[in-house]
């Protein structure tokens, strides 16, 4: 689109400021982190390496960081493969009450995480009677992480045609092959896509997190809550977020990879990336 | 064995689909809706005058109480107004960015853009807020900023609330609106264009309704999300209550009263999800 | 798809509509068959000490129950598992509210208990009495925390005290002068600090204003700011309306209030000792001190499940977390009064119970600990006093 130099320039700024907005408190996080104060002083009367090396030391900070990892891949590994069933029956079959799956996929999502928290956490602890654990904080985020599945391969299915299925189920493969052969690798990158996603959301739940969490486990969120009501221990959390961002370069940077290789491979007016990127 | 599953599906499309939906659908119903109606139904029961136990007997008294009680009623007003705010903010704020990244920048800045909107995401939310803290407190890196120009930022409170949950929440409007823009063929543009369109009278007339769809479904998340909120309002707020705040403290204390008053956001979002889907957010989710 | 949109968004609401309810039926059918087991209160205090189970399930506050794993040096867990062969699970609650919940779900053998959940625990049959001749630490602890109205109930002791606190008056001189002498800088004259008062965000706080009223407005007689009856209770809270519009804001843990006074958005208001130090540290200017009127405070109670499954190695646990040197690491780290008299020798900083006035009755005699609201009010008003479930309704009126 061809727009005046007045307007791009406006844009421009207006991005800029956006972008502003959005990197100055990661930054000022990054400056705390190394400011000798314990207080969030500012500006920061000195800087330090210090909590940096308490920050791995620290063996409570590493093992949430190892049960959020954990939970995340769990609570991904069963969205993929109800994200996947769901939008498969969706996008190549029509049935009454179709339009009704992806309302009930969007669902645990558009509720508030507090609806969904204490609705689990009642139905765990006085229906079930099951002591909050690894599976019930891993049911809790596969619920409202399956939406990110289901709409990044839902959107790749539609916009491949189902003929390549049929044509493979009529010449005699099994589901399974034709799935296994034809829509895996078709749907390759969405699924990645969705699974990053998912992956993400979970790592950083906390308020869902809070009411299905078992007793004396703690995901990073929760370990950065209770860090909050020990005396001292600010300028570690600091570090440890920190230490985090950098760690998130790498699944960001896949992320990134991943949407330059689908607009090489798609060329043309699709919408390109956004299999790859649509938030939950 | 696979071979005679296969002979079994193989023309059966509706078996095909009880079979694929069946683990999902299963999920989401049982453990979800399930869950939903636990809650409603808590939401039903007394609290032991002494023992402060849940007892099964069935009362509206919970209920009552959320729409006759002058507090809860206006704090039910406030966490939809500020989540009405977060959500038009982050749409004016998101716009321009996504147009800029979809049909402005070349593929290495649009993809460097993208990396720079999903980042955030995966810092950790509760350090952000405190962060947040620092920024907006007395001392604080805003009016230290603003300091040479003489004037004071909002310290905590509502203000800061809004200012904050639009922080937070930003990347989940940016990524739909970036999306649907893209969906947007860029020879309809020149079309336009090619008609004698100026580019105002282009944006109001194609490019805006075509990505209204997108913002309604980036909206479905700011909105949400800052409805459920208790977090945010604690900590840079000024003890304000908001739907989170008071369904999290009732929780301990008063279950069914805090299931009670859960049912608000429920249906306050569920009316949202239907004008959503009518208005074709769905598919750009 | 979006032509027949009316009609299919209908057909959405109705399914979500009769799917709720069919799930409401199933359920409410399968409750009503299965009777509610109350918890049997007041069980047979064990007596004697059998072997350790293995492991025990704690329920306490962000620093009583420290491995190590928050700062290598900050350890007396591992010493114990070692000792008893019982793991220590913790989970760390935020609210006394919390607490009590989490005891309820029946998974945990024992719990650090405030004031203000011990009678609710009592009352529901969640905790259990505790005999403690099976501690040889009790001993020595402090005797004016022995056998008080919210570790002993009906004359059985509930458990062993970990230490106690109290929520004192903090300021900065920079901003508050003359320097204050009672709490009416953050009730009748908050006015002048508006925006910079700061207050506990807890119902019990509630406490706070009665206890000022005691002093202020006798016409009220209040006695006990825990036992107010509807006049006393309705004028506390008036007076905390009053003092909401100058709050800047509510605080509920260290890092917001020390957050808070470091950067001048709170200049006078509620802390606790630990706070006012830590802020000192770092070359803050606050002063701390007890008002004229008296202040409220905190005993901690180590209580034991009535479900537990590990009584054993809790007893074992209660012995630990108050013998002279875990209780002496505890109360340093959390910054508290020890509850173990031989503590005081074994601190790090020599004048820890000093500053904390670990051993000086005379302040603590100007101290109302934290108590369970119940409708009795222990003297001839009857049971007309407010109950905890209307603090927190009163609570959340205050806050609005």
């Amino acid at each position: 689109m061809r727009l005046s130099r007045g307007s791009q320039a406006l844009l421009r700024i207006s991005t800029g400021i956006t972008l502003a907005f959005i990197y100055v408190p990661l930054l000022v996080i990054v400056v705390y982190a190394f400011s000798v104060s314990r207080t969030f002083e500012w500006p920061p009367p000195g800087f330090t390496f210090d909590w940096f090396d308490l920050a791995f030391d620290n063996t409570g900070a590493r093992d949430a960081f190892v049960y959020s990892v954990k939970t995340g891949l769990l609570a991904t590994a069963v969205a993929l493969v109800l994200g996947t069933l769901a939008s498969l029956a969706v996008a190549r079959h029509r049935f009454f009450g179709r339009e009704t799956v992806s309302f009930l996929v969007i669902l645990p999502i558009a509720l508030p995480g507090i609806v969904t928290g204490i609705a689990l956490n009642s139905t765990f602890t006085q229906v079930l009677g099951i002591d909050l654990s690894l599976f019930t904080i891993v049911v809790a985020h596969a619920t409202f992480c399956i939406v990110v599945v289901y709409n990044n391969v839902i959107a790749r299915l539609r916009r491949l045609s189902g003929s390549f299925e049929e044509a493979s189920a009529d010449l005699g493969a099994t589901p399974w092959q034709t799935f296994r052969l034809i829509t895996l690798p078709n749907t390759r990158t969405a699924l990645v896509a969705g699974a990053l996603l998912a992956f993400a959301l979970s790592f950083d739940e906390i308020i869902v997190t809070t009411f299905t969490v078992g007793a004396g486990d703690q995901t990073l969120p929760i370990w950065i809550f209770t860090n909050f009501s020990r005396p001292n221990q600010l300028p570690i959390v600091n570090a440890v977020a920190v230490i985090v961002i950098l760690i998130s370069i790498i699944p960001v940077y896949l992320a990134y990879r991943l949407t330059r290789e689908e607009s090489t491979a798609a060329r043309g007016g699709a919408p390109v990336a956004s299999g790859a990127v649509t938030a939950p | 064995m696979g071979r005679r599953l296969a002979d079994l599906f193989h023309g059966r499309p509706r078996l095909q689909a009880g079979a694929l939906l069946a683990g999902p659908v299963g999920w989401l119903v049982v453990g979800y809706l399930g869950s939903l109606a636990v809650l409603l139904v808590t939401s039903f029961w007394t609290l032991g005058e002494l023992s402060g136990e849940i007892e099964q007997t069935f009362t509206l008294d919970n209920f009552r109480d959320v729409v006759e009680n002058d507090v809860y009623r206006s704090v039910t007003g406030r966490t939809v107004l500020i989540a009405g705010l977060v959500t038009v903010t982050d749409a004016l704020l998101a716009f321009p960015l996504a147009f800029y990244m979809a049909k402005i920048a070349g593929p290495r800045t649009r993809g460097l853009l993208l990396v720079a909107v999903l980042m955030p995401l995966w810092s950790a939310y509760l350090v952000k807020i405190f962060a947040w803290r620092g920024i907006l407190s007395q001392e604080g890196v805003l009016n230290w900023a603003l300091e040479p120009l003489g004037i004071e930022g909002p310290g905590y409170g509502l203000v800061a609330v809004w200012l904050v949950m639009s922080y937070i929440w930003l990347p989940y409007m940016v990524i739909p609106i970036y999306a649907g823009l893209e969906r947007i063929p860029n020879t309809l543009l020149s079309a336009s264009e090619d008609m004698g369109a100026k580019p105002t009278y282009t944006f109001r007339r194609v490019i805006l309704p075509l990505a209204l769809p997108a913002v309604i479904a980036g909206s479905i998340f700011t909105f949400s999300l800052t409805l459920g909120d208790f977090i945010a309002p604690t900590l840079v707020g000024s003890g304000e209550q908001f739907i989170g705040t008071v369904v999290r403290d009732n929780f301990t204390v008063d279950l069914p009263f805090a299931a009670a008053f859960a049912t608000v956001p429920i249906v306050i979002m569920i009316v949202y999800l239907l004008v959503a889907r009518r208005m074709g957010a769905f598919e750009h989710l | 798809m979006r032509s027949n949109g009316g009609t299919s968004s209908a057909r959405i609401a109705w399914l979500v509509v009769v799917g709720l309810l069919a799930f409401m039926v199933a359920f409410a059918a399968g409750c009503g068959s299965d009777d509610d087991d109350e918890g049997d209160s007041g069980g047979e205090a064990l007596t004697e000490l059998g072997e350790g189970e293995g492991e025990v399930n704690l329920v306490a506050w962000a620093g009583y129950v420290e491995d190590g794993s928050t700062d290598p040096k900050v350890d007396w867990v591992t010493d114990f598992e070692q000792e008893t062969g019982c793991k220590v699970n913790v989970k760390i609650g935020n609210t006394s509210d919390e607490m009590v919940q989490l005891m309820r779900t029946g998974q945990y053998d024992g719990v650090s208990a405030s004031g203000d959940a011990s009678g609710r625990l009592v009352e529901g049959g969640d905790v259990d009495p505790v005999n403690v001749d099976l501690i040889p630490n009790y001993e020595d602890v402090f005797d004016a925390l022995k056998d008080q109205p919210y570790n002993t109930f009906d004359g059985a002791n509930y458990g062993v005290p970990h230490g106690r606190g109290s929520n004192l008056l903090m300021y900065d001189p920079a901003e508050v002068k003359p320097a204050p002498t009672s709490w009416d800088v953050v009730f009748d004259r908050a006015d002048e600090y508006s925006g910079q008062v700061t207050a506990y965000d807890n119902p019990i706080y509630i406490a706070d204003a009665a206890l000022y009223l005691r002093e202020h407005d006798p016409e009220l007689g209040i006695t006990d700011p825990y036992e107010l009856d509807q006049d006393q209770f309705d004028a506390a809270i008036e007076l905390l309306k009053q003092q909401r519009e100058h709050i800047g804001e509510y605080w509920s843990d260290y890092t917001k209030e020390i957050q808070a006074f470091a950067n001048g958005d709170s200049s006078v208001g509620t802390t606790w000792q630990v706070i006012a130090n830590l802020l000192n540290a770092d070359g803050s200017k606050e002063k701390v001190l007890l008002p004229e009127e008296g202040a409220t405070g905190w005993s901690d109670t180590w209580m034991l499940s009535s479900e537990a499954e590990h009584p054993n190695c809790m007893y074992m646990w209660m012995d630990h977390i108050i013998s002279p040197e875990a209780n002496a690491a505890v109360a340093e780290w959390f910054g508290e009064a020890p509850a173990n008299e031989k503590s005081c020798a074994l601190t790090a900083d020599k004048e820890h119970c000093d500053i904390y006035h670990a051993d000086d009755e005379a302040f603590f005699d100007q101290i109302e600990y934290w108590k369970t609201p119940v409708s009795d009010c222990g003297d001839d008003r009857g049971d007309v006093c407010k109950t905890y479930d209307e603090w927190v309704q009163g609570w959340n009126e205050v806050k609005g």
